[in-house]
């Protein structure tokens, strides 16, 4: 049986419904951001880590041109090495019949008995394993094979060693150590560009001329063990046989990658969700604490029947837990949903088995626990002002407001009004506190629009600086090896090829006391017209003659400065160590890297001057005979076109910040309408007593419409420019989130973003006011002076 | 005769914003048992501030109200809760009913709460409104509305009933009704009750009148002979 209070919290719950509907949907709205992109950063994470564990993903990566099989026991018995895994590896060029050019890919050896390999094991999505004997049995990595549409029995014809063979795919798979299938020196994963195909050793070898060698080597290490340690042990070992630098696990290409997708996930994952769930939070504390205010005679009545404070507070705690538990459910659902729908864009994107979206209880119940406490907080506070007045005090209305006549009513400004414009004045300037709580929680519910679209803007302006303005070519030749400069000139030749720029590219790892980064050192002559040196502001910089231009951020890691000098060890050719001083520092917005005149690089290796890049700009109309050409000349390993490179950093990158820049504007539409109406529905029911005296002498319902929505009005006028000031900053928050080594973007809100945000506030005001308005029209006036208030 | 309440030296101030308005200034009030007093004053004579202390809904700036032995004046937030809990039926002039509850549920608030209450139909069958047990009071007139309130009032069977202005909301025809109402409870019940108005003629029902003005006891009479609700005219 229900107690009559209980009967009471239904009633009013349905009477209440418009409200309690908006102000639920505000607290969904900010749980299941919270719930949506925690949930999908937690899944990813933990479906890496699950599948790095369940395939026993190698700890520490070496390649060298050719080392004996003995030298893998001498490695395994390294201080510090659990167990190794030597291979074979090499490239692969797959044709395919219509194309002009051959697809690229890697061929790696899997054990000839037909074990498991001992790490980075497979998983064979499709097919099955190789059978031992063999030979031409191959696996195929899955995201290649899906994007050719080759399934298992297919055959695929494969230039090995330049001889032509016709190998048979078994079976698809994927591997912990291609999530991410990078095509050497590309910057984007293209699945249907770069294959990875797994074969006998055997067989292998035998292709290769690798009988009794590897060139590639994996392994694990003890726990405990230095991995620093290893990986020097490592290159001390496999130096005489061209060793290229052991990579430790998180330099590993494909967990680079993934890796950086994630902390960039992470950063958006953790600081906005929390932001709208503390928005969130603040909006339903004001809403609240005015809902409650509201009942202020029936909190009374209560009371004056004899019933105690902490049941009446009880009861309000019960009427916001309702409001709170619902839209926690509504959140958690859609939450989940969109979380799961989020994870599935990822999975397209990241090639890891059996990953599943999962609800994070931990995720949800903080969600609901921030909402629940700060209704709480709200409730109990409105409840306690109520109940610590003596319940006849309490009855009464509250006592006549001191109206005061303000400095601009007194300098006869008000003159140039009519009534309802100074009623708007002096209600506004008598509670100015609640004016500001109102304006600032629109203005929240505007920033949070503002920021919620900025990352895409930031993703654009990126886009814009880099790849419009600082990479300017059209087609990037990449060099099977460094060349003499006069390969530049050859292909300035070629015909379709209208300008040719060549730069050097040395791998490199700067050391100062502790710290030490990889990164590259680009040789430039001078200035090139298709890479400009360009600043974060966009502002051309200079190449020192001497010296090293270092990325400002990397020399920041680094703890150098113009003048100081640097360790350079270079990782390939001579691998000599140098030192060389800092000439100038450049900020850019992203990557590790550092400048240097192609003359001084050359001189400081000990080498002529070389190129193993060359920047084209071409005649669109004779790409493809261009592109022909250039596949088949000797020397060249790839060619990578800046559209091509744009358009698939938009697919990619654009596509999971474009859906998580939707899903963040849909909740901050749903947050931004709610308060709105909700502010405009409280303010209709504290002063609809006022407004039914006004019609009572005489007011049309256009001029008391005027006064309280001239009230709206002030509010979301005053909320507009703290909102996107707000919005700005929250944007900027965003931003010094992201991993500096990696994205340095500026915080920017286009003029788009901040129209559209405004035009969602407006639209929001606009909409509240006609619902407030048709109320308006439909006020009781016997009814409302016949009651006190 | 025994008085459930009396006060003494009983002193009011209110501060309304910037200026202290003195309601009350040293009265002194005895309320006997089975008695229907009325306290009769023109309005900001101080007679509802006056009630309100004497139902525990307010406290006095100075003097001492007792609820028979119990010091009204010494009693906490929550011992002033449980006086009108178990003690007083208070009826308003703007009823002060929860608009979400029915007749009947509204006064389920009340007997929900207390030890030995009349079955809620039972108290607005007293008041003549046993047919409207499920009306909502926006689907009551303001006499009926009133009753309810006096049902709510009279369902915990308070030792003493406070009628604050109970018909000043109401036409001449429905305040009589409701008059009719609060005297049979007085005598059926025997329930001690205090009604204040500031309509003379309606002062004629009560056995004893105090009038009030400018915050003070002007007079105390008693009436020889008491009317019938149906029996004044105002």
């Amino acid at each position: 049986m229900l107690s009559a209070l209980d009967r009471k919290l239904f009633r009013d719950l349905g009477t209440l419904r418009g409200q309690v509907l908006t102000i639920a949907l505000v607290v969904a709205a900010g749980i299941a951001t919270y719930v949506t992109l925690r949930g999908t950063y937690s899944s990813l994470f933990a479906s890496r880590d699950a599948y790095y564990e369940r395939q026993r993903m190698a700890d520490v990566f070496a390649q060298a041109k050719r080392v004996p099989r003995s030298v893998a026991r001498r490695i395994e018995r390294l201080d510090g090495v659990a167990r190794v895994y030597p291979r074979v590896s090499e490239l692969v060029y797959l044709p395919f019949p219509g194309e002009p050019e051959p697809s690229s890919g890697l061929v790696l050896s899997i054990p000839s008995d037909g074990s498991a390999p001992p790490m980075n094991g497979l998983e064979v999505m499709r097919g099955r394993w190789p059978e031992p004997g063999h030979a031409d049995e191959v696996l195929l990595l899955d995201n290649f094979a899906e994007a050719r549409a080759i399934e298992p029995g297919d055959t695929l014809v494969a230039l090995l060693n330049g001889s032509r063979r016709e190998l048979r795919v078994v079976g698809t798979a994927l591997s912990p150590e291609f999530v991410f299938a990078l095509e050497p020196g590309n910057a984007m994963p293209e699945p249907n560009a770069f294959a990875i195909v797994w074969m006998f050793e055997d067989a292998a070898s035998a292709v290769f001329q690798m009988e009794g060698a590897f060139d590639d080597l994996v392994l694990t290490l003890q726990p405990g063990a230095s991995e620093d340690a290893v990986i020097d042990a490592v290159d001390r070992t496999l130096e005489p046989y061209g060793g290229f630098g052991a990579l430790p696990r998180s330099r590993q290409e494909s967990n680079y990658f993934l890796t950086q997708e994630l902390l960039q996930l992470e950063s958006m994952a953790t600081f906005v969700p929390f932001i709208f769930l503390a928005v969130a939070a603040f909006l339903l504390n004001i809403v609240l604490a005015r809902l409650i205010h509201l009942q202020r005679p029936q909190i009374a009545a209560l009371k004056a029947l004899g019933y105690p404070d902490l049941s009446i507070g009880l009861h309000y705690l019960k009427l916001v837990s309702v409001v709170v538990f619902l839209g926690a459910l509504i959140g958690i659902l859609a939450g989940w949903w969109l979380g799961a729908k989020f994870t599935e864009l990822y999975t397209e994107y990241f090639r890891m088995p059996l990953l599943r979206y999962q609800l994070d209880p931990q995720v949800a119940l903080v969600g609901v626990g921030v909402s629940l406490f700060a209704a709480v907080v709200g409730a109990s506070i409105a409840v306690r002002q109520v109940v610590k007045l003596p319940p006849a005090e309490a009855m009464r209305p509250p006592p006549p407001a001191r109206y005061t006549r303000s400095i601009f009513e007194r300098v006869g400004l008000m003159g140039l009004f009519g009534t309802s414009a100074r009623m708007v004045f002096r209600e506004i300037t008598r509670r100015p506190l609640r004016t500001a709580l109102s304006a600032l929680g629109i203005s929240m519910a505007l920033a949070i629009l503002v920021a919620g679209r900025s990352g895409m803007d930031a993703f654009e302006h990126l886009i814009a600086q880099v790849f419009q303005r600082a990479m300017t070519e059209d087609l990037a030749v990449q060099l099977v090896r460094p060349m003499p400069e006069r390969v530049v000139g050859e292909l300035a030749h070629l015909p379709g090829v209208t300008h040719a720029e060549g730069m050097r590219a040395v791998p490199v790892r700067f050391t100062s006391g502790a710290v030490h980064r990889d990164a590259v050192v680009f040789g430039r002559p001078g200035r090139l017209e298709l890479r400009r040196l360009q600043d974060a502001r966009g502002e051309e910089i200079e190449l020192p003659r001497e010296g090293l231009l270092m990325e400002s951020t990397l020399a920041a890691l680094l703890g150098v400065g113009v003048g100081d000098r640097v360790e350079v060890q270079v990782r390939e050719g001579n691998r000599g160590t140098y030192r060389v001083p800092i000439s100038g520092t450049i900020d850019e917005m992203f990557g590790l890297q550092a400048y240097m005149h192609i003359d001084s690089l050359a001189a400081l290796v000990g080498e002529e001057r070389t190129v193993n890049t060359v920047l084209l700009d071409i005649d669109p109309a004779r790409e493809d005979e261009l592109r022909r050409r250039l596949r088949d000349r000797s020397g060249v390993q790839s060619l990578f076109s800046r559209t091509g490179l744009i358009s698939r950093t938009r697919a990619q990158t654009g596509q999971t910040w474009g859906a998580m820049t939707f899903i963040l504007t849909l909740f901050a539409v749903v947050i931004a309408i709610g308060v709105v109406y909700n502010n405009a529905r409280v303010a209709l029911s504290m002063r609809s007593r006022d407004l039914a005296s006004l019609r009572v002498l005489g007011f049309t319902r256009r001029e008391i419409s005027a006064v309280l929505l001239g009230e709206l009005a002030v509010q979301v006028l005053l909320a507009i420019p703290l909102g996107l000031w707000l919005g700005t900053l929250m944007a900027e928050g965003m931003m010094a989130m992201a991993d500096p080594e990696r994205y340095r973007m500026a915080a920017m809100v286009s003029s788009q973003t901040y129209a559209f945000s405004t035009a969602v506030i407006l639209g929001a005001g606009l909409v509240s006011a006609l619902l407030v308005r048709r109320k308006l029209d439909h006020l009781d006036l016997i009814a409302v002076l016949k009651t006190r208030e | 005769m025994d008085a459930v309440l009396h006060a003494r030296g009983v002193t009011k101030v209110y501060e309304m914003g910037e200026v202290e308005v003195p309601a009350l200034r040293g009265c002194d009030v005895d309320l006997f048992e089975g008695e229907l007093m009325v306290l009769l004053g023109a309005s900001g004579s101080g007679k509802s501030t006056l009630l309100n202390i004497l139902g525990g809904l307010d406290v006095p700036t100075e003097g001492r109200v007792f609820y028979r032995d119990w010091e009204l004046t010494d009693a906490d937030d929550s011992e002033l809760t449980s006086y009108r809990r178990q003690h007083v039926g208070f009826v308003f002039q703007f009823y002060n009913l929860i608009p979400s509850l029915t007749a009947k549920e509204n006064v389920a608030l009340v007997t929900e709460i207390s030890t030995d209450p009349l079955a809620p139909e039972e108290a607005l069958e007293l008041v003549g409104l046993g047919a409207r047990l499920d009306h909502f009071p926006a689907q009551l007139s303001g006499g009926e509305q009133q009753r309810v309130a006096i049902a709510r009032a009279v369902a915990k069977q308070p030792d003493v009933l406070l009628c604050d202005e109970p018909t000043g909301a109401l036409d001449f025809r429905t305040g009589k009704l409701v008059l009719e109402v609060l005297e049979r409870i007085n005598r059926e019940l025997g329930t001690t009750t205090a009604v204040i108005t500031h309509n003379a003629p309606i002062a004629k029902l009560a056995d004893r009148v105090i009038t009030l003005a400018d915050g003070r006891i002007a007079t105390v009479e008693r009436n020889e002979e008491k009317l019938h609700p149906n029996e004044i005219e105002w």
